[in-house]
């Protein structure tokens, strides 16, 4: 059977084709999300000028979108290391719920400590909760060879569900008329601000560079990368490949623990059942966009919270249902990361293949 | 491929930048008189319930000060801080200088805002709560059980099984004042009325509300009421040829419920939101706890349809009148809780203030069959 199509792997490709491709993807999206808008009779022009207005238009709008970028860089981060090694951590979410629970236990059972040390303790507490959750499934993976994605996926749904279970039961606040809430922090359990915006982006602004320094810099990143590369290789070299995964799952949900902290800490100032807020999934499409480098990151979380918050914006001062900011959202990523299929890949006519084998596409 | 990502992000911001040339209509153009009053919503606006009920409160407002007032909202956002700050510091940022809060899980985050001292000139109103302070935080709710009791005296008339389905989203505080309004409603007209009581465990669970009316309908109940969200257990009892009364808000037109719909407690947001805002404009307004009597209109039972008996017209209309003029109380002892002890001695008359004291336990003739923690 011969396909009308055939698909063939690319070698390297020059770095202006690929920002050729990586540009059309763009504005075919946006082109496309105008479509949808049309439907709606919107004009796209005035939605696209509103995301941006709303998410960086004024003083308090820029915060906003800063809060919301904190947790997503600090967990594509997390992310990113686990991805490096090809080992695919849908468990985020998870993480994160975890790191928020131990971290309030701490602040809700030690709330008279003194404000350093409370929090000091907390965010230790987050990061190894959150780091022991990446690590089960990485312990089986790395004893058993069981399937990461699925055993990281549904660790999120026990986090969850137990968070839940908790401030429905037992950490109900008697003081909110049977409302299922958990207490608040002391002020002692929660992180300062620093220039009208929670300490946070100092946190996630070190770990970004100190992500990029391990990853590119460190004998562990680059056992990691090897492993991600080819675990055959990495086993001639030497390595321990078990270790090495065991190490790189609890610095990811180490990562995504922390996040876990800082949104119990400085947002919520409890412990809620939706304080994950996804970051945990989008996380997964930030650090892919990022190609898994910590630099690009930064730049992608804040570009992706621009569109999340004037998403939400648009909402409001244009009455625009929230299932077509989700739409446009969708639009938006199914083209960028669709474009990165013909980075790697060249799609032809078949009848057209014998014309142009040779032409520098090998596998 | 730094670059590349720069690249990419620069390409957004040249699109974003060229497309935000396209037009020059700044955000706060309108300095004038225009009161902007921004509502927060748990739901949807076309929930057929909660918001909705909510929600018809704004439009009744919004058409009753027409241009001198404008209502801007947000629909489903979650009870985390997060989401609620950012929900009303949007509102705000858009020129609103009163939020409403429509949901308990709203309070405390919007509390945190008016006490910071950043929205000094922001007034906030909150439903359902009991946060207060003095400058610009108030709350309001009403009375629900006046129009429960009324809505048991039509369900104890009613049936002929004598046990009443009660579909109740928590074991919490304000959903049991409404089950033991009912009780003592039915229990007044039908000493023999049982009222049978399964939480759902959330407000809005359209298949989990239906299912646990036929649960209870498969149990011999007659009359199915509610205190959740959605039309669900409504429906349910449609389907068995049963009686179903409904809450939030009138579903007298709902297809389906023809034959089943008797009535249903009803709130009347626009009826304090007129007012209030009436108070805001002229600059006389004060923090308060408003709480809203079927006397205020604030709530009431919808009308009630062809399904109630004459008989149960009648009681309902006598009694309806007593409650208004305050000689009919609900909770006025003797009342016994369900495992027999005092929950309001003889003599005694529970005021607001002690209704909202009485915590997780159900009146004689109640029970339920599941734990709503």
């Amino acid at each position: 059977m011969k396909s009308p199509i055939k698909i063939i792997k690319r070698g390297d490709l020059s770095k202006k084709k690929t920002v050729m491709i990586q540009l059309i993807a763009v504005v075919l999206s946006l082109v496309f999300a105008g479509i949808v808008m049309l439907f709606f009779n919107l004009n796209p022009l005035e939605v696209f000028s509103t995301i941006v207005r709303g998410s960086i238009g004024t003083d308090i709008r820029i915060k906003q979108t800063i809060v919301r970028a904190i947790p997503l860089i600090i967990a594509s981060l997390g992310i990113l290391v686990a991805f490096k090694m090809k080992f695919w951590n849908i468990g985020g979410e998870g993480q994160i719920m975890m790191g928020a629970l131990a971290s309030s236990f701490v602040a809700l059972n030690f709330g008279d400590l003194p404000k350093p040390l409370l929090l000091l303790l907390m965010a230790m507490a987050g990061a190894i909760a959150g780091g022991i959750w990446g690590l089960i499934p990485a312990l089986f993976k790395a004893k058993m060879g069981t399937n990461e994605t699925i055993f990281t996926l549904m660790m999120n749904y026990v986090a969850i569900k137990y968070v839940s279970y908790l401030q429905y039961g037992p950490w109900r606040d008697p003081e909110a008329k049977g409302f299922p809430r958990i207490p608040r922090f002391t002020d002692n359990g929660v992180l300062p601000k620093v220039a009208g915006v929670h300490i946070g982006w100092i946190f996630a602004l070190l770990l970004v560079v100190a992500v990029f320094f391990f990853m590119n810099y460190t004998k562990k990143g680059y056992e990691i990368a090897v492993v991600g590369e080819s675990l055959n290789t990495a086993r001639y070299a030497g390595m321990h490949v078990p270790s090495i995964i065991i190490t790189a799952m609890l610095i990811s949900g180490g990562l995504c623990g922390f996040v876990g902290m800082i949104q119990a800490s400085a947002v919520e100032k409890t412990l809620v059942y939706t304080i994950s807020g996804n970051y945990g999934f989008t996380a997964i499409i930030t650090a892919w966009l990022a190609r898994l480098n910590a630099i690009a990151t930064l730049f992608v979380c804040l570009a992706f919270a621009v569109l999340l918050q004037g998403a939400d914006y648009i909402q409001l001062s244009m009455h625009v249902p929230s299932a077509l900011a989700q739409v446009v959202q969708g639009v938006i990523l199914f083209f960028v990361l669709g474009s990165d299929f013909f980075i790697r890949y060249r799609v032809r006519w078949a009848k057209d293949s014998s014309k142009t084998t040779g032409e520098g596409a090998s596998v | 491929m730094k670059k590349r990502v720069l690249v990419l992000l620069l390409a957004f911001a040249m699109v974003f930048a060229f497309s935000a040339c396209g037009e020059k209509k700044a955000d706060t153009d309108d300095k004038d008189e225009v009161l902007k009053i921004g509502f927060i919503y748990i739901g949807s606006i076309n929930d057929k319930g909660y918001t909705e009920t909510q929600h018809n409160g704004t439009v009744a407002l919004q058409e009753h000060f027409a241009d001198e007032v404008e209502c801007l909202w947000e629909e489903n956002i979650e009870e985390s801080t997060q989401a609620v700050q950012d929900s009303a510091t949007r509102l705000i940022d858009n020129g609103c200088t009163v939020i409403v809060g429509t949901s308990y899980g709203f309070g405390t985050p919007l509390f945190e805002m008016a006490n910071s001292g950043d929205y000094d000139d922001v007034t906030f109103l909150h439903f359902s709560g009991s946060d207060i302070n003095d400058t610009n935080f108030g709350n309001y709710f009403g009375a629900m059980e006046e129009p429960r009791f009324l809505s048991g005296v039509i369900a104890g008339l009613q049936t002929t099984s004598n046990k009443l389905g009660y579909v109740a989203a928590f074991d919490n505080m304000e959903v049991n004042i409404g089950i033991n309004a009912f009780t003592l409603g039915a229990r007044s007209v039908n000493p023999d009325a049982q009222v049978i009581v399964t939480y759902t465990k959330s407000w809005y669970d359209p298949s989990g509300e239906k299912s646990a009316a036929e649960a209870l309908l498969a149990q011999g109940c007659d009359v199915i009421t509610q205190h959740a969200d959605t039309s669900g257990p409504q429906l349910a009892a449609a389907d068995a040829k049963k009686f179903a009364i409904g809450y939030n808000l009138d579903n007298s037109g709902l297809e389906g419920l023809e034959d089943a719909y008797l009535t249903a407690p009803v709130w009347h947001h626009d009826a304090y939101l007129i007012s209030v805002v009436e108070t805001i404009k002229d600059g006389t307004w004060k923090p308060e706890s408003y709480y809203g009597t079927m006397a205020d209109g604030y709530i009431s039972l919808a009308p009630l349809t062809k399904n109630v008996t004459d008989e149960a017209k009648a009681k309902v209309e006598a009694l309806e009148k007593e409650i208004k003029d305050g000689t009919l109380k609900i909770f006025v002892g003797p009342i016994k809780d369900n495992q027999g002890n005092v929950m309001v001695e003889e003599g005694e008359t529970l005021d607001r203030a002690g209704i909202w004291e009485v915590n997780g336990v159900l009146v004689e003739g109640a029970t339920a069959t599941n734990s709503g923690k």
